[in-house]
């Protein structure tokens, strides 16, 4: 049985919750309520017209084959970013935390990425990448590699994932190190005097031990890769080429500010609210059960 | 001095500070799109206007890119926050016309406010884009420029190749990239704009259309036409360069123009307002040409279009206000301004009266090829097919034109199954936009 703490009548809880609901109400429910309205029409740029269309918008997007790849797009771009952040994340984290010298400017170096723009950071990559006066693209063309991410897709987006993966380690590597540190030494020595190597140590004690970190970074770098990740996508590609790093978020954007097309828009938002909707619950679900707190 | 210069300074910081009611002069909001070298000369225009009289003051205010600008105008319209005056790109040209409550055509501002103003003073070829199939212009051109061929002389030399040699064909062009590539220079050829270069002027040029129902003008049941057989040959071409090593692709906008001052690359097309930058910044000999065109083509050379943008009076203001609005307007097209910002910048006059005066000061001897614009734009009349393009949603259908070219560019995709691509998809937009604007 849960303890609860219960409250006599109804006006004090509900006193005690009004700010919260009314945040959400205005911040949330209002924004998506009109989103979930504007989607069912066509409305002209300035708001002078708006045509009902029902469902309209949304048999439009989902015939329009562009679109369903768009949801491919995403679900790769947001794995990839997810994995590489958190992946080079835990394995600076894991390093750091055996540091014994030098620790705080290891750990100061690795937080700095973070404070960096994902507009900056886009910028960044783009000037080291750039196809013809890029750093990095001309030591390429030096081993005989070709780099064109402007009409090379899989480069585009290898390009995207790692510019909005970089800042991404800087926040992933905090979280790990501080989970890290939290682990109680005696764990470890006692796993480490029956004569478990490092590799058994970390698969079978720390790695659990660490799992709701691992797992609160999940959930938050799969919405940061969804959400977030329009600065860099913006300044790097622009979604190209070939819409081969159009993500749904930028789509969104797309459609709306350069298309002026509210209605599609306002549709894609309802369609990405779902989404997230899901994603949300499943990661509750299935794989929160196997977390160990 | 130095006590006047402070006073004069203080002065102008106060206005700047206070330009509402302290000085009693009716303002007129502007909101524009221009940043840089760009800026400082419309800011020196706005300027120029307040100090010419004291009833109205004019207030500029960068709003971000083109695209940003219009958003901004937009979101503000709806907000009933809207500037007087509003510089909106071309290809937002349908939009804005199809907002028929939210602007206040030019004509009608000027004809209100009684102010003395020809609209056959024009250039025909400029003004063109932005008025009614019967002749009433809507929003006053404010930057236009025409795409035009950049040389780079000294790689042409190098290549043993005569930079003297016609370039006029593409037929020309052709002979010249296989020398250029034989003698290994690394970019032959590079672009900027490459829809509105190698599509939009592409069929202008061609007296061929790029839309039905008049590329637009007549209506916005129109379909996209632009997977012809003149357009197919040459994005075909272009092409078999890009696989060749001839054409070297940058990127949609104007990145290809970073590579072409830096004297990498022997050919260029742009806008013919990328000249300033490019005689800033290039050292090597260089030199303008008209656009090339296809010598099999029939009609070719017609005239090319315009890109650029326009400047858009929003309604929603004091009649006293378009006043003012129309005061400002008939200052910038007044020749001495005109003939400057033309100078200056490398657009086009949007004025005979200022293409006269720039002629006549020898700014064109001086500086020679800066005339082929406006000659490539006015040696023909104007056919439906090279009056421009109306078409609503046509930032999207550009961004998709994009997508398409890139592929031909990659080699994914033949120039054929890429336009017709490209016609499919845009005309879906057409259609929504249709609908939008019913």
């Amino acid at each position: 049985m849960e303890k609860r703490v219960i409250f006599k009548g109804w006006l004090l809880p509900l006193l005690l919750l009004t700010p919260q609901v009314v945040v959400t109400a205005v911040f949330f429910f209002w924004p998506a309520g009109q989103a979930v309205w504007q989607s069912l029409f066509i409305p002209d740029p300035f708001g002078l017209k708006s045509q009902f269309v029902g469902l309209g918008n949304f048999e439009f997007l989902l015939r329009d084959p562009f679109y369903r790849a768009s949801f491919v797009t995403t679900a790769v771009f947001s794995l990839l970013v997810t994995a590489v952040s958190m992946g080079v994340a835990l394995y600076l984290a894991v390093l750091a935390d055996r540091l014994i010298k030098g620790a705080g400017t290891y750990r100061t170096l690795l937080i700095w990425p973070y404070a960096v723009a994902p507009a900056v950071a886009g910028v960044l990559w783009l000037f080291m990448f750039n196809t013809r006066v890029g750093v990095v693209s001309w030591y390429l063309g030096l081993l005989g590699y070709d780099w064109n991410h402007v009409l090379n897709g899989g480069e585009a987006m290898g390009l995207v994932v790692v510019a909005s993966a970089w800042g991404r380690i800087s926040y992933n590597f905090l979280f790990f190190l501080a989970g890290l540190q939290a682990i109680p030494r005696s764990v470890i020595e006692a796993a480490a005097i029956d004569g478990a190597h490092f590799w058994t140590r970390f698969r079978t004690i720390v790695f659990p031990l660490l799992s709701p970190v691992t797992f609160f970074l999940l959930v938050v770098n799969i919405v940061y890769a969804f959400f977030e990740t329009f600065g860099v996508i913006h300044t790097i590609t622009s979604g190209g080429p070939q819409q081969s790093t159009t993500i749904l978020v930028y789509k969104v954007y797309a459609d709306g500010f350069v298309g002026q097309d509210l209605g599609s828009s306002a549709a894609q938002s309802v369609i990405l609210l779902i989404v997230v909707g899901i994603l949300t619950v499943i990661q509750f679900k299935f794989i929160e059960r196997r977390v160990h707190y | 001095m130095g006590v006047k210069t402070a006073y004069v300074a203080a002065l102008l910081a106060g206005s700047v500070a206070w330009s509402g009611p302290a000085l009693a002069a009716t303002e007129i909001q502007w909101w524009h799109a221009f940043t840089g070298r760009l800026g400082d000369l419309l800011a020196e225009q706005v300027e120029q206007f307040n100090s010419s009289q004291d009833e109205y003051t004019v207030v500029a205010s960068h709003k971000g890119n083109y695209s940003e600008t219009l958003n901004a105008g937009i979101a503000a319209f709806r907000a009933g926050e809207q500037p007087h005056i509003l510089q909106v790109f071309e290809v937002g040209t349908a939009t804005m016309m199809a907002a028929e409550g939210a602007i206040k055509p030019v004509y009608e501002v000027m004809e209100e406010a009684g102010v003395e103003w020809d609209p056959d003073a024009y250039m025909g070829a400029v003004k063109g884009y932005y008025t009614t199939t019967d002749g009433r212009m809507l929003s006053l051109p404010y930057n236009s420029s025409t795409p035009v061929l950049y040389v780079n002389r000294d790689l042409f030399k190098e290549a043993d190749l005569d930079p003297d040699m016609d370039l006029s064909t593409w037929e020309q062009v052709g002979e010249a990239l296989d020398a250029l590539k034989e003698a290994g220079i690394g970019c032959p050829l590079t672009t900027a704009w490459q829809s509105w270069v190698h599509l939009e002027n592409l069929s202008a040029y061609h007296n061929v259309p790029f839309a039905t129902k008049d590329n637009g003008f007549a209506g916005v049941d129109t379909e996209l036409s632009f997977n012809g057989p003149v357009q197919v040959k040459h994005i075909e071409t272009m092409g078999e360069w890009a696989k060749d090593g001839k054409f070297i692709y940058a990127g949609r906008r104007n990145e290809g123009g970073a590579n072409f001052r830096g004297g990498e690359c022997a050919l260029f097309t742009e806008s013919s307002a990328g000249y300033a930058g490019v005689k800033a910044e290039a050292d090597f000999e260089f030199e303008i040409r008209p656009l090339p065109y296809w010598s099999d083509a029939e009609g070719a050379p017609q005239n090319t279009i315009i890109g650029g943008a326009s400047l858009w009076v929003l309604s929603g203001h004091e009649p006293e206000d378009y006043k003012g609005v129309a005061e400002f307007l008939k200052f910038l097209s007044s020749s001495d301004v005109q003939a400057a910002w033309h100078q200056n910048t490398g657009y086009l006059p949007i004025t005979t009266a200022a293409a006269d005066q720039t002629k006549s000061e020898g700014f064109y001897d001086e500086n020679p090829g800066t005339d082929i614009a406006g000659m490539q734009m006015t040696g023909k009349e104007p056919t439906a097919n090279s009056k421009g393009l109306r078409l609503g949603s046509f930032d999207q259908i550009r961004g998709i034109i994009d997508e398409e070219l890139e592929a031909v560019w990659a080699g994914d995709k033949e120039a054929q199954a890429a336009l017709d691509s490209a016609v499919e998809r845009g005309n879906q937009l057409l259609r929504r936009f249709e609908q939008a604007n019913k």
